[in-house]
This record gives structure tokens, C-alpha cells and sequence, in this order.
């Protein structure tokens, strides 16, 4: 945090949180926090003329890890398709070296992320067993915070504990978990399905039986959403659905949203869903096969709509070549069966998998037009842009450089219409879509609800982040964009969200002009939930340690504390 | 009183056993006993009671002999040479901690270096081999509770990796493998009668330097094709008999070593593995792993992959990106080449494992040997640095052979006065800055850096 005073005068102030759309104000800034007003000696950053908001926040991109790195490992043509090298002043004045395009290194990662104004992201999935690593990479990814969801849905001891219809010990589990990891919330891939995978199987009903196990995913999702709401996370359970990417599954989507009826919120941050369904455009598609393939966004999104406790996240392809990486094993290699290029897997021992599979999302075929409309469609079908967000599910559908892109689509028909109309096969297109037909374009107040406010709140963070209130921490974001009077060109948009005129994070400059000017300071958001200590949990996870089911010793399976420098802990007492 | 600390990590082979228990003296200076390690993994720990231990930098003096200089001396001598050399290469990091490396990734950015490990001589190939093919993987852990089918090709773990076999997968009771060796066949493929070939419930006797064949052969074999009577010295009956274990197994597990990187075919015989594991991941569930030399040796391929992109032969000259190329930045390639003006070796010995053509080429500039110990390397140099030893009296993250992160810990105070790598590398780096009037950049605040302590005990 910087110490000393900032105000940003003049700007158009885009803040959700308080209902303000481009009123023209000062935001204060001292000692890293927002404040009411500062002395008249504060530093003065002019915006008038601009778009000021809050720092962004992204709930789900896989940017640090054990799988992020097997893809920046498999794949040294991603270097090729970096684009901009570092420059003699970045490398005169010490930034670090930036590589790789869908998967960049983490000290691109970090810079990207601030060029755009970002100030808070999400790592979507952290294998327990291999958590040291991903706190080695968020400790070496510079300026923007990070929280880390460790992966639950088919954790051994969580798959027994719900068979055995146990909350309370799923809830202890989940606690000492998070501890231990250091991580944010109880995230969960393809249920049972990456267990199934160990055997080379997989759930893609939800009343499949794992095997062995002998739970189904709707057991788990459900056991999982309870043992959520008992230990009051800031949080909700955080899904990445079965029977992700095939034809057709927007119907066990749909019914795997319904699970979340009748389960109540309990927590004291502000979060209102149980339920957080991450990258709905991979499943929300239509047809019995990749010929009638189609998208059923309109669907899924009325369900959406009318169910209050439900908050999604988009997952936008941006038909570029990319990398998809998911702990979802068994879908990274049915995705190898189509597209024939290299395969990684991880299978992590009692906990969970993943693969990594590069991907190519070519304009030029049908199947990859209409997953770059669905993702658009679902945006512009919601009703409540608080429970909406923008992501890519980076690098899945696309990086999470290509933010402002979508931003674009969103807000301009004119630029969505570019695009449809370059397809190659685009009568077949527009027959599986409906997006030609919305002319829906979201306004900046929007933006901010879907890229700040919204998600901030969706992860219990909304007293930190996404708003410009007096108390929240300082990350301020100025984009050169005229709220009166908006560029006509949408690529203008674009460009002004690829590159903030200023970025202040934590109360300090670090960016300005759309160069980075510090390395900032960034810190690892992670939460406590204290409860009383568990007797049955600590045996079953002793046991699995001494009688070696794990091949770690317990005592070096905890992150340490040197790893993760700069905590920022949430830290509560669990009201059973 | 002794003390007994549990769950250490052995600073030796890539299995990275971290089930040890070290009885260290009162004062936490000497080790007294080391149980459950191998011999070799307990002769590494009391190796660091050796009384002759290097406790300051040796500089080599214009006469050829070396001379004791204090560590400010070193340091500045060796950010000097850094800056000065066109080309430095750094080289090593199979037997230190990860912070170690994520440190000397400064140095090498500040002096536009070539930032290279071990993996250059031996799983180089298969990191060629991911490029092209991926690497369908999974964690030791896995192969333990689960595999029945267990295949070594090219590897010999009963001398190479002793505990890996008891820890991991031959004999130990897993999960789902409750009856530990009784349960798991294993094939062993080396032209040698290896004592893991002994230990094999068949063992494919294969003519040296046909791999590749022999890969193919299984691969036409699994598709449904015939084979000719014999392949790479192999009789057809056999291949299809090992064929149908691997296909009718619930889990098959294949390591490969250095027999497969090494021999004719090189990377070639990777990704021919790498396809084999993917055609049987048709019929059944099929894992594939690397047995990684030394306990960290994953460790720079994970550091420098979120570092730079790049696992190996990592070419930072240019300023402006990062480049690797395998064989033309490749270490023996740019020492054959005599293309490097500083030669930097790091917790390895390069001075031992490098082509004698190669260690003369890089003795004709300064060379600077970073090791705990006295080694082939540091007795050729011009600069010996002597470190804390990784996983003895400096703790820190390895990585073990299957990418997982194990958190080592210290047993032993350090000794007085010498610094842990990542701490030597900090003050290179800081008087590098000093000289070229720059500001040092830490990415987190220097003041709150907090090195691991010492002893870490939880």
C-alpha cells in the first residue's frame, strides 16, 4: 500500500455501487484507501474528459498453477504470438520480461492485467496437493491482487463425507482446507467426472455414480452448496458444470442450476447466490450433434433471469488460438479426440485432475462462430447485470487480453454485425443463432456492473473492491473515453479498455498512459473460517497421510507462510 | 538433547522421498542419524558434518592457485564479470531450491544471459517430445494407489532411484492396490539385465538403440496390424503378449529414463512413448512420467516456464524477449561453439558432466562455480561461491519428478557467514544495479521479503 494522498479530479465517475452513471467528481485517495477528501496538498491526476471506475475484478481465469504452466511449458509457439516485446525503456527502468500470448508468464500476466485496469483476479482452479505452486506464481506476478479457489468436487474426502450425507464434516474438511492452501473459496469441475476419469471414465448425467464412490454429482454440487452456506464463505460454491462443450447439454445445465432452489444464503459479506455457474457459454448449446449444434443461451439465460440466487459468468470465445485448460480431465481428452493436437494431463492423487489442450477457435468454422455468439447472446439476454460477468474463462475461450474486445461486442451491434458478417459459412450461422436479432447494446454502467461491481460482491469481496466508496481500497482505473459523447468507432472502445490512460492501484500510480510505471503492490487474498477443531476430519486426514494414500508427508503438505508475502486474510468465526 | 525432526525431504534423486527423520544434534549443527533415506540420500546429509566444508569464496590467483576472499569481494567480482560478458551462461540448478532459481532469473535478465539446467543433458529430449506431443501425466501418488500394470523403459530405479520402487510403484500398498507387488505386473524394457529387469515379471530384453521400433511395434499392435516375427530383437509373440497386459490393465504406468533420451532416436522415442500412452488411453486408463536425476531438476523447468515461457536453453541476450531454441541455445551447444564469454555453474557439475571439448571451451573465460561443496566444476573455476545446501541447512520448494511441490525444510543451522542461493544471488543482483546505477526490482517489497527461516520446523 502507498502511503501519501491522491485525487482524481474531473472524470466521468462509472460506480455501480452507488448507483452514480458518469456524474462528473473527484475520487480521494490516502494511504491506499478511498477517502471523502484529501488536503490540498494531495497529488492531482487530471481526468476530465475520461471514464473513471473502480479497479476491475475478474472472478474466474486460470493465471497461476500447476496446469497454466504445463500449457506455458507445452507450448513455445505461444511465444511467437506475443506481439510486443519489451521495450529499451521497460528494460532500462527494470520491468521484467513479458512472453506468451493465451497463456502469458506471470510477470505479463501481472502487467496485462493493469494495463487494462484490473485490480483483482481470480485463480479458478488450485489443485490442493499442488498449492505451493500456485502461491510461487501468484507471489511472482506483479501490481494486481490474487485469491486462489482450491477444487473440491471430487475430493475423496469431500465424495465421502456427502455419500455419507455429512455436512458438518464437509464443512471442517473445506475449513482446514482453505487454511492450509491458503485458499479463497470451494470450487468444483465437472463432479465426480474427474474422479471417474482416474479409471478413464466419466459422469456426464448428473445421477451418474462415481465409481467407488458411489455419489452422483448432483449429490455433490448440492452436499457442496450446504457445507458452503455452513461455513458462511464469502463465496458461494463455485461450478464448472458436467458435460462441458457437447452438443445439446443446455438441458443438465439447466438442471444443475435448479439444484440451487431452496438453498439459502448464510454469510455476513454481502453475497446473496448460492450458487456461482462459471462459463455458461460452453453449456449452453443446442443440437444432437456438431451438424445441428446451436445455441439454447435464450433458455438457460430465462432460467437465469428469474432465479435470484444464481450468478453467472460468460466464458466468450474471441476465435483466436488459444490454450483450454480445465481440471475437468476427461473433457481436455475428448477435446484431443476432435481437434488431434498435443494433450498434458495432470491426474492429482485423491483429489483431482486436469489437461491442457491447445485450441484453435477458427472464424472460418461454423461450430466456433456460434460459441463466440452464444457467449455474447448470454450477456445480452441477462436482466440483472450484477449477477452477469464478463470473462473468457481465460485462456479457455480466449485470453483474458481480449477483455476489452468483448467489452466492445457488448456494446456496439455495429461491431458484432462486422464480425457475423465476416463468416465464412454465416447463413449456417445465423440459422443456430439468434444474436443478429438483439439489438441490445450494454451502456458503460453495465460494463462496470459486469466487470466490477457485480463480480466484487458475487465473491463476498464488495467491502474491498469494485466500487469507489469512501473505505474501498484505492485501485482506480481512468479510461480515455468520453461519457457524453462515445466514439462512434468501436474500436475506439476497444482500445481504451485495452490500455488504461491511468491506473492506481493500492493508492499508488502504476500505470499511466497505458505503460507500466511500477511494479506495485500486490497481495494474496485468502480466507479462514474458524471453527472448532473436527475430531473425525483430522483422523480421516491423518489417516490418509500416515497410512499413504498421499505420497507427501502431512506436515509438508500446508502452504507456508514466506510463500505467500503479502497475505490478506479473511478471517471469521463460523456460527454453526 | 538430540532432536528428531520428521518429514524432511532428501536433497538427492528426482523421488524426492520426503519421509526422512534426521537426528540432529542439541545445538542444531550436527546431524547425528538419518533414518528411512537410502544410503546415498544419508550420505548426502552427513556430508554436510564434513569438517572441510568451504566456508568462504575461493578466488583463482594469477599463479593458478586458489586463494580464500570474503564474500563482498566475490560478489563484486562476480556482478562485475556479469556485466562485462556479452554472452554469460548460467547453467545448473538440478540440486538447489526454487527460490534459488527464481533469483538468478534477475541476474540473468540484468546481464542479458543464457539461463540453461541439467535438463540440457538429460531429459532435454522429452521436453522436445512435450513440445510436439504433450505429456498425458499424473502424480506419483496416483501410479502408487492405482496402476497395475507398471512398465520401466529405459530406466533402471533400483540403482538410479532406490526408494522409488518402495515408495511409489512397485511395492507399495496403495488404495486400490492393497496387495502392493502381488497386484501389479511389471515389464521392464533395457538391453541390459538391469537389477529392475530382475525384479521385472517379463522383461523385453531390447537391442540397443530400437525404441523407436519397439514403441511403434506396441503402437501397430494395440491398432490391430501385424508386426514382423521379430522387432528391435524383440520375438512378435512376446511384443503382442506385453501388448495385451498394457491394453487389460486397469491402470498402466510408464517411467522412462535416460535409456529412452539418450539413445539413438532421442526425442523421437519420447514422443513415440508419449503416442503409445495416448493409444492406450483408448482401451484403458494409460499414465506417462519422465524419472527425473535430481531432487529439483523439475524445479527450473516450473520456475522458468511461469518466469519466461520456456522450460530450458533460455537465450535472455536480446533485452527484449526471451528465446529458446534447442541446439543453437543449448548449453554444450554454445560452450562446443565457444559462443559464451562467463560460464556460471550452479549446484551441479558441469565440470564432470559436460563433453571435455565443451569445459575447455568455457575454461578459456571466467568461470564461476556456485556450490556447497568442493566439486570437479569449483576446482576448475576462477571464482568458487560456496551456498547453504538445499533441503539440509536451507529449506525451500523442489519440485519432485511428478511436478509436485514439496516444501523442504532446513535440519541444520547453516554455516555462519554463508548464504543460501537465493540470498547470494539478491546481493549479485543489488551490487549489479549499484554498478549500473539502476534500481533494483523486487516484485514484492525488499523489506517484506522474508527469507524461510532456519530451521523451519511447524
Amino acid at each position: 500500500m502507498a502511503q501519501g494522498e491522491l485525487i482524481i479530479k474531473g472524470g466521468f465517475i462509472v460506480d455501480p455501487t452507488r448507483k452514480i452513471n458518469g456524474d462528473v467528481g473527484d475520487v480521494a485517495i490516502k494511504d491506499g484507501k478511498i477517502v471523502e477528501k484529501v488536503s490540498s496538498s494531495a497529488k492531482v491526476i487530471d481526468a476530465k474528459g475520461k471514464v473513471v471506475m473502480a479497479g476491475g475484478v475478474d472472478v474466474h481465469a486460470h493465471v497461476a498453477g500447476p496446469k497454466v504452466n504445463a500449457g506455458r511449458l507445452m507450448r513455445p509457439e505461444d511465444k511467437l504470438r506475443a506481439g510486443t516485446c519489451r521495450s529499451n525503456m521497460a528494460q532500462k527502468n527494470g520491468y521484467r520480461m513479458e512472453s506468451g500470448f493465451s497463456i502469458p508468464s506471470t510477470f505479463k500476466t501481472g502487467y496485462e492485467y493493469a494495463r487494462m485496469g484490473y485490480a483483482f483476479v481470480m485463480e479458478a482452479a488450485m489443485p490442493p496437493l499442488l498449492a505451493p505452486h500456485t502461491h510461487e506464481e501468484i507471489h511472482d506476478t506483479p501490481i494486481i491482487d490474487e485469491a486462489a479457489l482450491p477444487v473440491f468436487g471430487n475430493n475423496w474426502f469431500v465424495m465421502d463425507y456427502i455419500r455419507k450425507g455429512e455436512v458438518e464434516n464437509t464443512a471442517a474438511y473445506i475449513a482446514w482446507l482453505l487454511k492450509v492452501t491458503k485458499g479463497y473459496g470451494v470450487k468444483v469441475v465437472n463432479p465426480g467426472g474427474t474422479a471417474a476419469w482416474a479409471w478413464g471414465l466419466n459422469c456426464l448425467g448428473l445421477n451418474d455414480r462415481v465409481p467407488y464412490f458411489e455419489v452422483t454429482p448432483a449429490e455433490i454440487m448440492t452436499g457442496l452448496m450446504e457445507a458452503n452456506e455452513y461455513l458462511g464463505l464469502p463465496h458461494s460454491m463455485h461450478v464448472h458444470q458436467n458435460d462441458l462443450g457437447n452438443p445439446g447439454n443446455y438441458a443438465i445445465t439447466i438442471d444443475s442450476l435448479k439444484l440451487a432452489e431452496g438453498i439459502k444464503t448464510k454469510n455476513k459479506f454481502g453475497r446473496e447466490q448460492v450458487m456461482h455457474s462459471t462459463h455458461l457459454q460452453f453449456h449452453s448449446y443446442g443440437g444432437e450433434g456438431w451438424g445441428t449444434f446451436c445455441s439454447k443461451a435464450k433458455e438457460v439465460m430465462d432460467y437465469v433471469n428469474k432465479t435470484k440466487n444464481i450468478t453467472i459468468d460468460l466464458g466468450c470465445v474471441t476465435l483466436d488460438e488459444t490454450t483450454t485448460m480445465t481440471a475437468d480431465g476427461p473433457f481436455e481428452h475428448h477435446l484431443h479426440g476432435l481437434n488431434h493436437l498435443k494433450w498434458t494431463n495432470v491426474d492429482v492423487e485423491m483429489e483431482t485432475a486436469a489437461g491442457v489442450v491447445p485450441y484453435v477457435y477458427d472464424p472460418n468454422i461454423k461450430v466456433c462462430d456460434i460459441q463466440w455468439a452464444i457467449g455474447l447472446e448470454l450477456a445480452l439476454y441477462a436482466k440483472d447485470m450484477d449477477r452477469t460477468f464478463i470473462t473468457t474463462d481465460h485462456p479457455n475461450a480466449g485470453p483474458f487480453t481480449r477483455y476489452p474486445r468483448v467489452i466492445k461486442w457488448l456494446m456496439s451491434k455495429q461491431a458484432r454485425d462486422a464480425v457475423l458478417n465476416s463468416f465464412k459459412h454465416k447463413d449456417k450461422v445465423l440459422d443456430a443463432i439468434s444474436l443478429h436479432t438483439i439489438k441490445r447494446e450494454l451502456s458503460l454502467f453495465e460494463i462496470a456492473q459486469m466487470t466490477r461491481a457485480g463480480p466484487a460482491k458475487c465473491l463476498g469481496l464488495g467491502a474491498y473492491y469494485g466500487g469507489l466508496a469512501p473505505g474501498m481500497l484505492g485501485d482506480v482505473a481512468i479510461y480515455d473515453l468520453n461519457f457524453k459523447d462515445m466514439p462512434r468507432d468501436p474500436e475506439k472502445i476497444e482500445a481504451a479498455f485495452q490500455r488504461a490512460a491511468c491506473f492506481v492501484k493500492s493508492g499508488e500510480i502504476v500505470v499511466k498512459d497505458g505503460e507500466v510505471v511500477s511494479n506495485g503492490h500486490k497481495k494474496t487474498v485468502w480466507v479462514n473460517a474458524k471453527m472448532p477443531e473436527n475430531p473425525q476430519v483430522t483422523r480421516d486426514v491423518t489417516q490418509a497421510f500416515t497410512k499413504g494414500t498421499y505420497t507427501m508427508d502431512i506436515r509438508n503438505y500446508p502452504v507456508r507462510d514466506y510463500l505467500a508475502p503479502h497475505p490478506f486474510v479473511i478471517e471469521y468465526d463460523v456460527e454453526a | 538433547m538430540p532432536k528428531l525432526i520428521k518429514g524432511v525431504g532428501c536433497p538427492y534423486c528426482g523421488s524426492s522421498c520426503d519421509d526422512i527423520e534426521v537426528l540432529v544434534s542439541d545445538d542444531e549443527t550436527k546431524i547425528l542419524e538419518v533414518h528411512n533415506a537410502c544410503i546415498i540420500g544419508t550420505n548426502l546429509f552427513h556430508h554436510a558434518n564434513d569438517p572441510t566444508r568451504p566456508k568462504l569464496p575461493r578466488m583463482r590467483q594469477p599463479d593458478g592457485s586458489m586463494k580464500e576472499v570474503t564474500y563482498p569481494e566475490a560478489i563484486d567480482w562476480m556482478a562485475k564479470t556479469m556485466l562485462k560478458a556479452k554472452k554469460p551462461l548460467i547453467y545448473g540448478f538440478g540440486s538447489t531450491n526454487c527460490e534459488g532459481m527464481s533469483a538468478v532469473a534477475r541476474i540473468a535478465e540484468k546481464a542479458g544471459a543464457v539461463l540453461d539446467n541439467c535438463a540440457t543433458i538429460c531429459h532435454g529430449p522429452s521436453f522436445l517430445a512435450i513440445f510436439d506431443n504433450g505429456y498425458p501425466s499424473c502424480t506419483l501418488g496416483e501410479a502408487k494407489n492405482r496402476a497395475d500394470v507398471v512398465v520401466f523403459w529405459g530406466c533402471n530405479p533400483m540403482h538410479a532411484h532406490p526408494r522409488h520402487t518402495s515408495r511409489y510403484s512397485i511395492f507399495p500398498r496403495g488404495y486400490f492396490t492393497q496387495k502392493g507387488q502381488m497386484q501389479r505386473t511389471v515389464l521392464c524394457i533395457d538391453p541390459r539385465e538391469t537389477d529392475t529387469a530382475k525384479l521385472a515379471d517379463h522383461h523385453l530384453m531390447i537391442d540397443q538403440g530400437h525404441d523407436y521400433e519397439l514403441f511403434d511395434a506396441f503402437r501397430t499392435v494395440l491398432r490391430g496390424f501385424d508386426i514382423p516375427e521379430t522387432v528391435a530383437g524383440i520375438p512378435r509373440e512376446k511384443i503382442k503378449e506385453a501388448a495385451e497386459i498394457m491394453k487389460k490393465a486397469k491402470f498402466c504406468m510408464i517411467f522412462f529414463g535416460m535409456g529412452c533420451t539418450h539413445t539413438d532416436g532421442r526425442n523421437h522415442n519420447i514422443d513415440a512413448a508419449i503416442s503409445l500412452t495416448r493409444d492406450l488411453n483408448e482401451h484403458t486408463k494409460c499414465s506417462i512420467m519422465a524419472m527425473r536425476g535430481h531432487y529439483n531438476i523439475a524445479g527450473p523447468g516450473q520456475v522458468w516456464s511461469w518466469q519466461f515461457g520456456f522450460p530450458y536453453c533460455i537465450d535472455l541476450t536480446k533485452g527484449s524477449h526471451a528465446h529458446m531454441n534447442p541446439g543453437e541455445t543449448s548449453s554444450v551447444d554454445l560452450a562446443m561453439r565457444d559462443e559464451v564469454d562467463c560460464f556460471v555453474n550452479v549446484g551441479t557439475d558441469a565440470g564432470a558432466h559436460f563433453p571435455i571439448q565443451a569445459v575447455q571451451h568455457l575454461k578459456k573465460h571466467p568461470f564461476i562455480a556456485i556450490d556447497p561443496n568442493f566439486c570437479m566444476a569449483s576446482e576448475i573455476a576462477d571464482l568458487h561461491i560456496p551456498v547453504r545446501i538445499a533441503g539440509v541447512d536451507e529449506p525451500g520448494v523442489v519440485y519432485r519428478m511428478d511436478n509436485v511441490p514439496i516444501q523442504f525444510r532446513a535440519v541444520i543451522k547453516g554455516l555462519p557467514g554463508v548464504p543460501s542461493d537465493e540470498e547470494l544471488f539478491d546481493m549479485v543482483y543489488e551490487r549489479m544495479c549499484e554498478l549500473t546505477n539502476t534500481q533494483p526490482v523486487w516484485l514484492a517489497a525488499k523489506a517484506d521479503r522474508k527469507y524461510p527461516e532456519s530451521p523451519a520446523v511447524i
